[in-house]
Formats: structure tokens, sequence, C-alpha cells
């Protein structure tokens, strides 16, 4: 390739782009430049580089192909650090100045790249050929998974955090206007006249839409002047939002729909100051307006993907919106009469210009006037053979036979050109219509899919313009003016039905469908390709492969050839896919239908979809009043739900090990002090609670006096343990029920189900109070000496007893004192109202000082737990374990003659023997502790599958007890006690223990009744 | 997004909301008098039908009511949300 020289392809006169604001970037190596309104392509092509990267595939050169989203070649790797964001395509970014840009996917340079030989051994690497050839043998498919990504990358994502900010929106609106061309302005300005809130979006920077790239009349003067006119308007009126920049992605039901805002994507990175990188718009609309426009398709002849290969409308584009000519010499190769006027514009600014039209006999007014300009027309003739080295040399040309499907090889002719500007006609962009789930029509006149109808009634919505297969000015318009006025009427409003603005419209010609074009051996074998995807390298013959193959099927195609699987998601790919299919088939394009359109249209940033939500603000925490003092005593944290608990207090440079092993001898030899407010804490009032109680629980509830405590365990009707804790008799019709931390919400939900659709007529009325009381716990020997101290409320065992609740005040605040234990030491739990939470902590810890007291976390309270064999509901069950199930028969009540889940305890299932039984585990070697998860195997082997009879789901090492517990759950496991059993570990160790009672430590359980 | 009226707080996002299957079934008054077949039905049985279908929706992070919703499974439309213990509305199929 030779070096490029800077703005060698730009026209000296017009464009949209500001000649007196310079803006300098580089792409590779090379120091270039540009001016304000280019994109990185249309800068690129100024300075006439064409090559800007490597296949994915056959690493194949590749250049610029559209001038919009649907480019699938012109990929590139933008900014460097933590600002680097890979696939980004050139045909979209604004250039500003300082931008860098790099090539992807090339080793070691974009025009020396070593895997570029995958080329020549193409037909080696046919489609499928991964699934193929690296299917076998399975465990080696991380080796080759790991070359294929090297070889087959696209760019890099940043390994740095990204220093953006990122902000969501969400906006209501009557009427959406999706697109900002003709048909979009249209319906925004007749719908805001009308009243409406109007939010107008367009992925451009500038409003206009296909009219920034034509010279096009309305009402007799130029169109873009209407069009800022419009602009201006809708500006002026309070009611109307406009979004330039802001791509609508998806479509989702109720007419949400959601828009990615680029708010400062047109400047040097880091520059945006106090506004948000990107913006992502939630907007429900009551009515939308769809003018999203239409995408060109190319041809597909023999080696079509060379750089310098173009869509016509994108070279007009580049001509009359950037003022950039991409070659001297082009040759205009087309089915339908629209790339007529890319000839006519590219040579009026003194291109030297053929066409090629595979139709054998065009006519009208668009044919005379290239005629007229002495354009050389080739009709019924066929790209057979494209030039190229280092860039695009000449094509040759050959005339079709009758039918389309070969060429007179006798009829060749040569031209010259540096760029093939390509039509095979319009697709509309039916994207949004689609995800809206409307339905689609294959319009054979342009060969093409277009809305069947205005989708599902919980989405209305209106396709208008181009989106609609109309691609005339004059039709958009007309469609636009009538969008706006009855969506506006459907939001209620008035507004006034106008005619549509007068324009001349040129007629244009029929098409004619080629799908694939023939060249001078058969599609599929020989040295040429068609590629009908360029950015997979998908070609005609892996088409033809696959289906042959037996993948005929629309969405099998698909991914057998990855056909529309790029970042471009086959815009301009797909259609010729369908019409491939449908001829193989010989079945019409309509039988064979789409693959789904799904969201987003274009890629979006994980920044604008993360948003605020990150970092800090990704979760909430929640902490309890008590968490300052946490904080200054070197907690360190567990996170249970979305709590901040402290799990151990290490002191000086303790392992948590050591400081679990000193904090579970401090609570068994003298006092412990723990922050328990976390735990759910249910109030429920009214004179039906006993009744519910007994309803929810398994054991019995009527006789509860006031003032006394009870554990229950809640079932699920599958008779599964779903929860458990302590509620108290606060009062005749008062109770207060405690919930494992993380279960709390879950349980509420769970009790006002039953209330409000059950048992509507039963008075129970439930309010969450788990923030509104600290819970301290103290617990040991000396935890009443403590208490005594603060409270005046008696405090032996007669007058304040296991199991019961007393009020009274505790350093002076009004508390409830539990004395319920999850310890088995005595221990009493201090609630009092959350603003003394701290307050009452400290005042324990002070006097506390006297009798060695010691904070314990969450750790250290699981450690005593189990020596004790008490369950954590989700630790120790899983969803599938009954009460039965964990020795529990004692808490199910007998008498009772219902309770949620008491029947299943009866079904065959749950009723049999030899389930999974919790048990306790000591290993041989009491040192060994046991990993929580670890497999209780029947019979050891070297290798898996291993029949397994259960497994760990506790373990600790204990120093109250001497050597490590743990508990699990194990088939038939109660009549196993006293059994050897073997655990495989997942490190290859084999470890052997004894089953045994559940209970380690002080099995009477007199400690706590003391 | 979903667009749910709430009888009690009228039309909000589906994000407040969360769906807890079938509506209109009663929890047997007698389960004992039930066979495990009887009961294996209330218990695990519901119907997925293609289109019109009863549900009990409940406004988790608003006023927390349930209520029942009858929505198509094809097009996600609700034809209608009504209060527990309101008479079952009936709607075109």
């Amino acid at each position: 390739m030779s070096k490029s020289y800077l703005q060698h392809s730009r026209l000296a006169h017009g464009g949209r782009i500001d000649r007196d604001r310079r803006m300098r970037f580089s792409f590779d190596d090379e120091e270039l430049y540009g001016y304000a309104g280019d994109t990185l392509a249309s800068a690129l092509l100024a300075n006439g580089i064409h090559l800007v990267g490597r296949s994915f595939k056959y690493h194949r050169p590749r250049g610029i192909f559209s001038a919009g989203p649907e480019e699938p070649n012109a990929l590139v790797q933008l900014e460097q650090g933590a600002y680097t964001e890979p696939n980004i395509k050139a045909t979209q970014v604004e250039l500003y100045d300082g931008l860098k840009a790099v090539s992807q996917n090339r080793w070691p340079n974009l025009r020396f790249d070593i895997a570029s030989i995958n080329s020549a051994v193409a037909r080696f690497i046919p489609a499928g050929f991964y699934y193929k050839t690296f299917m076998w043998p399975a465990s080696m498919w991380m080796t080759y998974e790991r070359w294929i990504r090297k070889t087959a990358g696209l760019g890099k994502s940043p390994a740095q955090w990204d220093p953006d900010r990122y902000e969501h929106r969400n906006a209501h609106c009557e009427v959406l206007v999706v697109g900002a061309g003709p048909a979009g302005l249209a319906a925004a300005v007749v719908a805001a006249r009308a009243g409406a809130r109007v939010i107008l979006a367009d992925e451009q920077n500038e409003f206009g839409g296909k009219l920034l790239a034509e010279n096009a009349d309305i009402d007799g003067s130029p169109a873009l002047q209407w069009a800022a006119e419009i602009e201006r308007e809708l500006k002026e009126i309070d009611s109307v939002i406009l979004l330039p920049r802001t791509t609508v992605t998806g479509y989702y039901d109720y007419n949400y729909l959601v828009a990615a805002e680029r708010v400062t994507d047109h400047l040097p990175p880091g520059t945006g100051g106090s506004v948000p990188r990107q913006r992502l718009w939630k907007i429900r609309a009551q009515q939308v307006v769809l003018a999203t426009g239409a995408i060109e398709r190319p041809l597909v002849f023999a080696d079509n993907d060379r750089p310098g290969v173009m869509l016509a409308g994108a070279v007009r584009t580049y001509v009359n919106r950037y003022a950039v000519m991409p070659a001297d010499a082009i040759v205009v190769f087309t089915n339908n009469d629209s790339a007529y006027l890319t000839a006519l514009d590219a040579h009026s600014h003194g291109a030297a210009v053929s066409i090629v039209d595979i139709r054998p006999g065009p006519k009208g007014e668009l044919i005379d006037r290239a005629e007229q300009a002495n354009i050389m027309i080739y009709r019924g003739s066929a790209i057979t053979s494209v030039g190229y080295a280092g860039r695009l040399r000449s094509v040759e040309v050959m005339r079709l036979n009758q039918t389309g499907d070969d060429v007179e090889s006798s009829s060749t002719t040569t031209i010259e050109c540096g760029v093939i500007a390509t039509s095979g006609g319009w697709t509309p962009t039916v994207h949004l219509h689609s995800q809206a789930r409307g339905k689609l029509r294959y319009d054979e006149t342009i060969a093409a899919f277009v809305p069947s109808d205005d989708g599902v009634r919980i989405n209305p919505h209106v396709s208008t313009g181009a989106c609609n297969g109309k691609f005339d000015l004059e039709r958009c318009l007309k469609e636009g003016y009538a969008a706006g006025y009855s969506s506006a009427r459907a939001c209620g409003l008035g507004g006034v039905s106008l005619p549509a603005p007068r324009v001349d419209t040129v007629m244009q010609g029929p098409i004619r469908v080629l799908w694939a074009i023939p060249c001078d051996h058969p599609i599929g074998r020989g040295g040429k390709k068609h590629f009908h995807e360029l950015q997979n390298d998908a070609t005609v013959g892996d088409i033809y492969l696959a289906a042959g193959e037996g993948f005929d099927a629309v969405e099998h195609l698909k991914r057998y050839t990855t056909t529309g699987m790029g970042t471009d998601q086959g815009k301009t790919s797909n259609l010729t896919a369908l019409g491939v299919l449908s001829e193989i088939r010989a079945e019409p394009v309509q039988a064979i239908g789409t693959t789904t359109f799904r969201p987003p249209y274009t890629p979006l940033t994980f920044g604008a979809v993360v948003g605020q939500n990150r970092r800090d603000l990704f979760l909430q925490e929640r902490k309890t009043a008590m968490h300052a003092w946490h904080d200054k005593n070197g907690a360190v944290y567990e996170d249970v739900g979305d709590w901040k608990r402290p799990r151990y207090f290490p002191r000086g440079n303790e392992s948590m090990d050591t400081a679990v092993q000193r904090e579970c001898r401090a609570v068994r030899d003298k006092i412990g002090i723990l922050d328990a407010s976390t735990l759910g804490k249910i109030d429920l009032k009214g004179k039906d609670c006993a009744w519910f109680l007994n309803m929810i629980y398994t054991n019995a509830w009527s006789e509860l006096a006031v003032g006394r405590c009870r554990y229950g365990l809640m079932l699920n009707e599958h008779g599964m343990v779903f929860d458990d804790g302590v509620t108290t008799r606060i009062g005749e019709q008062h109770y207060h029920m405690t919930t494992t931390t993380g279960g709390a919400a879950r349980v509420l939900t769970w009790l006002e189900e039953w209330l409000q659709t059950e048992w509507p007529d039963k008075e129970v009325y439930c309010t969450s109070v788990t923030e509104q009381w600290a819970v301290a716990a103290i617990s040991g020997p000396r935890s009443r000496d403590l208490l005594s101290e603060l409270t005046d409320v008696p405090l032996d065992a007669e007058h304040f007893p296991f199991m019961s609740m007393r009020q009274g005040k505790v350093a002076g605040v009004p508390a409830r004192i539990f004395r319920i234990s999850f310890t088995g030491e005595l221990s009493y739990e201090i609630n009092v109202p959350a603003q003394y939470g701290l307050y009452v902590w400290e005042q324990l810890l002070e006097y506390g000082r006297a009798y060695d007291i010691c904070p314990y976390g969450t750790e250290s309270m699981h450690v005593l737990r189990a020596e004790k064999g008490f369950i954590i509901v989700g630790q120790d069950t899983d969803g599938s374990v009954t009460p039965g199930d964990l020795g529990m028969d004692w808490i199910v009540s007998k008498k009772k003659a219902d309770f949620i889940g008491r029947r299943s305890l009866f079904r065959s299932d749950t009723s049999k023997p030899g389930r999974k039984q919790l048990i306790g585990l000591l290993t041989e070697d009491p040192q060994v502790v046991l990993p929580e998860g670890a497999h209780i195997v029947a019979e050891v082997k070297e290798t898996p599958p291993m029949p397994m009879l259960g497994h760990v789901t506790s373990s600790y090492m204990s120093p109250n007890v001497g050597r490590s517990i743990a508990l699990g759950l194990l088939y038939d496991g109660r009549s196993k006690i006293g059994e050897r059993v073997s655990l495989k570990l997942m490190d290859g160790r084999v470890v052997g223990a004894t089953v045994a009672d559940t209970i380690f430590y002080d099995s009477e359980g007199a400690r706590a009744r003391g | 997004m979903l667009l749910i009226d709430c009888p009690w707080c009228g039309r909000r996002d589906q994000l407040e909301f969360s769906c807890h299957g079938q509506a209109h079934i009663s929890r047997p008054q007698y389960p004992d008098r039930l066979s495990d077949e009887q009961w294996g039905d209330y218990v695990f049985f519901r119907d997925n039908p293609k289109g019109v279908h009863y549900e009990r929706w409940v406004h988790t992070h608003g006023c927390r009511r349930w209520f029942n919703a009858v929505r198509n499974t094809v097009t996600d439309e609700f034809l209608a949300t009504y209060k527990p213990g309101d008479p079952v509305p009936a709607v075109e199929q």
C-alpha cells in the first residue's frame, strides 16, 4: 500500500465539515488530520487510507465499507490506557483533536499479518470448522479455545477502572420519535404542535438523517434548510426533548424503550467536565413513531471484500457530507436505480465513473441523466474479478447470461478504479419494530422485509418512511406527517392534519435480485470468495455447505456460518443469507423467515448499562447502630444479605482462626458480646395471632404465656424447613417474631401472602421492626453479673427463667430483655430502640471490662452454635430438609390438625426411612477440619464418579470441645452413629471420620438454663 | 418491561411487582382428607397456558398488597387486574 498523504482525497469545496477547525489524530503510527464534522472513517478516507483492519477468520485486508452503524470492517481500538475501547466503528466516531486509534486483529502489523496464511488455506477452514475440528477430545477444548481466541480475537478490553461517569435517566412522553430524518422530523413537529410531550432521538450528531448525504429540495428550497427550520421550531417548544447522538437500542413491552446518549464521546477523553460520558434513557412512551431509515446491502460478487469495495450510498455520503472523494475512478455496481445518484454525484465532483448494472435494460430518469453525463453503463453485466495489490486497482466485467446464473467470459472488459460502489438494494431498519413484536412481510418490489402490522396492542407504534419500505422523500414526508398526527390523536390530543410539503420525486425503476453474482467459476469453489458476511468472514459457499450438511433452517444457518453474529449483527448481510437459502430450498424468502431481532440495535457500553450503580453504589450496605464501634475496634466484616456484620475482632496480628478460638473460649469461660441487630424482627398484633402462629410454625402456640419465648420452625407447603427463630408473646394480642438475618424480607412476604390471600378474615397485622431495634447479645457464665449492674429487672432464674422476656431499663434506656441462647450459655439478648443501640453497647462493654468481656463476631457465633448442634437454616438445610431429617421431630406438634407443610410430612417420599439426616462428624485426626461441602462417599476411588452418601454442611475447629467438629447430611445418618465413613476432598485427600450425635458440648443444656 | 395496573395504586412499572403464579387455588380446608396425589396436585401442579392466564401478583415495592391479574401469556397484555375476593372478570379469550 502506498503511503498516504494528507487530505489527498478531500474535495476543495462543500461538505458539512468546518475547514477552519483542524483535528489532529493518529491511526496506528501515522499522524494525520481531518476537520470538525468528520468521522474517523471520513478523515481516514480523506487521507487516502482504505485498509483499516484484518478480517476475523482469514485475516484478509479490509477497508471502510459503510458510513454508519452497519459497518462490518472498520473496527478500531480507540484511545489508550483506562480510556481504551475495542471494536469501535470508525464510521460512527466523531473526530476530535488528539484522537488515537489503532487497527485490530493483525499481528505484527496491519500490512503484514502472519495469520493471513489462513486465507491461503481457506478451503480447509469452512463453516463449522471449529465445531468439527476441535470437538474431540473434549478435555482438549480448553487448550484449543485459548489458541483460537488468540488468533481470532477482535480488540482488547481495558484493564483499568473506567474513569468516566455514566448515568441513567427515566423519562415519560406521549410520542417518542426514533430517527430524525425527514419522516422523523415531520412526525415530531406535527405531534409537538398538537401539544404532545415529544422525545426525538437520533444516533447522529446532526439531525436530518439521509438528507445530510443528499442534495434534495423540499418546497423548492434545500431540504436541509427545511430540516433546520423544523429543528429550530422543536427547540422552542418546552415539551420537546431533542436527543442527538442517541441510539434507541431496545424496544421492550408496554412501549418501554432504552436509548444510549453519547454525551461527551465526541470530545477528547477526560474533558467532558461535570457531565457524564454517556446517559442511558429509559423511556416510557404512549406512542412510538419509528423513522429509523434503511440500510443498504451490497451485491455479493467475487472477492467483494477488498478494501475499496464500499456501499454506494456510503460513497455518496462521503462525497456530499464529508467532501471526500474516496477514489479518482469509481465503478458503481448495482441492481437498482439508487446507486445512479452516487454515480451522478461522484461524476459531478470530478471522478471518473462507470456503472455496471446487472439489469439488462434499466430505464428511467436516472439512467437518462447518467447517459447525458456520458457515464459508461455496462448493462446486464457483472463484476467477476477484483484486481487488488495493496489497494484496489481494477475490476473485470463480464456480461451475464439471461437468467443471471452465469457469465459470458468472452465479453470480459477491464476497468481501472480505486473504489467499487455497490448497491444490492435497501433493507428497511425493522429492528425496533420486530423487538416490539411486530410482524414482517417480504416485499418482492424492494426485495426486503417490511413491517406488516403495527405490532401487538401493548406496544403501540407506527413505522414510517424508509423503515416502512418507502424510500423516496415524498412518501417519507407524507408518512411522517400522518404518523405525527395519528400519534397525537391516539394520546387524546387534537392537532391539525397538514399536507406534507412538496418535493420533486424521481421515479425509480425495478430492482433485479441476484443474491450472489456469478463469476468465471462456480460459487464456493475455486479461488475467488463471495463474502456475504464481512465481519465474520462467512461466504456464500459456506451457506451452500451448511445447507448441504442439513443446517438449512435459518437459526441453524446463522450459528453454523456465524452470519450476523458479529458486532454489526449482520446489518448488511442477513438478508443475503436468507435470499441464498431461499434459492437452495427453492422456497420464497417469506417462508424462510428471519432470525430474531434482539436488543441492542447497536452495542452499548457496559458503563451505560451500569450507570451510577458501580463501586460503592453497586450494592447498598446495611449497617447496624453499633457499626461505628465495630469500625473503631478493628472488626473484619462478613456480608450477610445486605448487612455488614462483624465476623471477628482480631487483636494485634491475630489470624481469623486464632481470634475465633479466643472469642469462643471467652464466651464459655467468662462472657462475650455479639451485635445481633441484624436478626429479622416482625411485630405481630391482632386477635388471631396465636391461631396464625399455629398455622405458620410446626409447634403449638396457644398455651404460650405473656412474657414467654418459644423457638419455632417454619415449613413451606412442601414440608421443607424454610426459616426458624424465636417468637415471644409481648401482650395478650401482641408477639415479637425473629427470623434469620437473610430470611427477614422473605418471611414477612410469606406471612403477608397467607394473611391477604388465604385468610383475609383473620386479624393479624405484621410490621417489620428489624431496623427499629438494636440488639446486644451477652452470653457466658458472667452475663447475669454484668447485666445486674445495668438494670433493675430481677435476673434470678426464678423471676426471669430461660425462654422468657422482661421489659425494663438497661443503662437507663427502655429495653426488652430476652433470655434466649444461641450459644448454649446463659445469655440475654438486650433489645433497645435503635437510636440508643451504640450507647447501650458501649455501656455493656464499659461495665463488662471488669468481667473480661469479649466482643465476638459471626464466625465465633457459628462455632458456638455448632458445638451445641443448633442448625443454621440455609447452611445445614437446603430446601430439601424436613424437621424429621434434622432430628427435630420434637418440635412438630402431634396434636395440631393443620399447619403449613404438615400434610407433606406424610407423603410417601418425605416420610420414608433412610432420607438424608443431619448428623455430627468427628474426623479421625482431631486436627483436620473438613471443608464445608465435602462429600461423604460410599467407596473411595481414584477418580469420580463415586456414589455419594451425603455432605458436610458445617465444620469448625472447636476450642471448647478441643478438636474439630462438623455437621453433615447423610443418608440414613442417625442409624449410622458410631460408624466410620470416608470423605473425598477436592485436593484428592481422603479423610476418615466417625458419625456422631449433633450435640458436641453440654448435651444436657444445663448451662443456658442456670 | 410490563406496566401493571395495581388495583390500589394504579399503573406502575413491573420493577415494583412480583408474580406468584396461578391464581384462584384455595388451600384445601382439610389436608388430611386428601390422598398423596390430591395433595401433590395442590402443592406441585400449576397450569401453564398459552394465552389467557389468571395470576397472582404482589406490589412488593409499593403497597405490598396482593391482587389477581388476567394476562395473555403470548402477548403479555394485561386484560384485567382485580382485588382478591372480587368477582373473576370475564375477558375475551
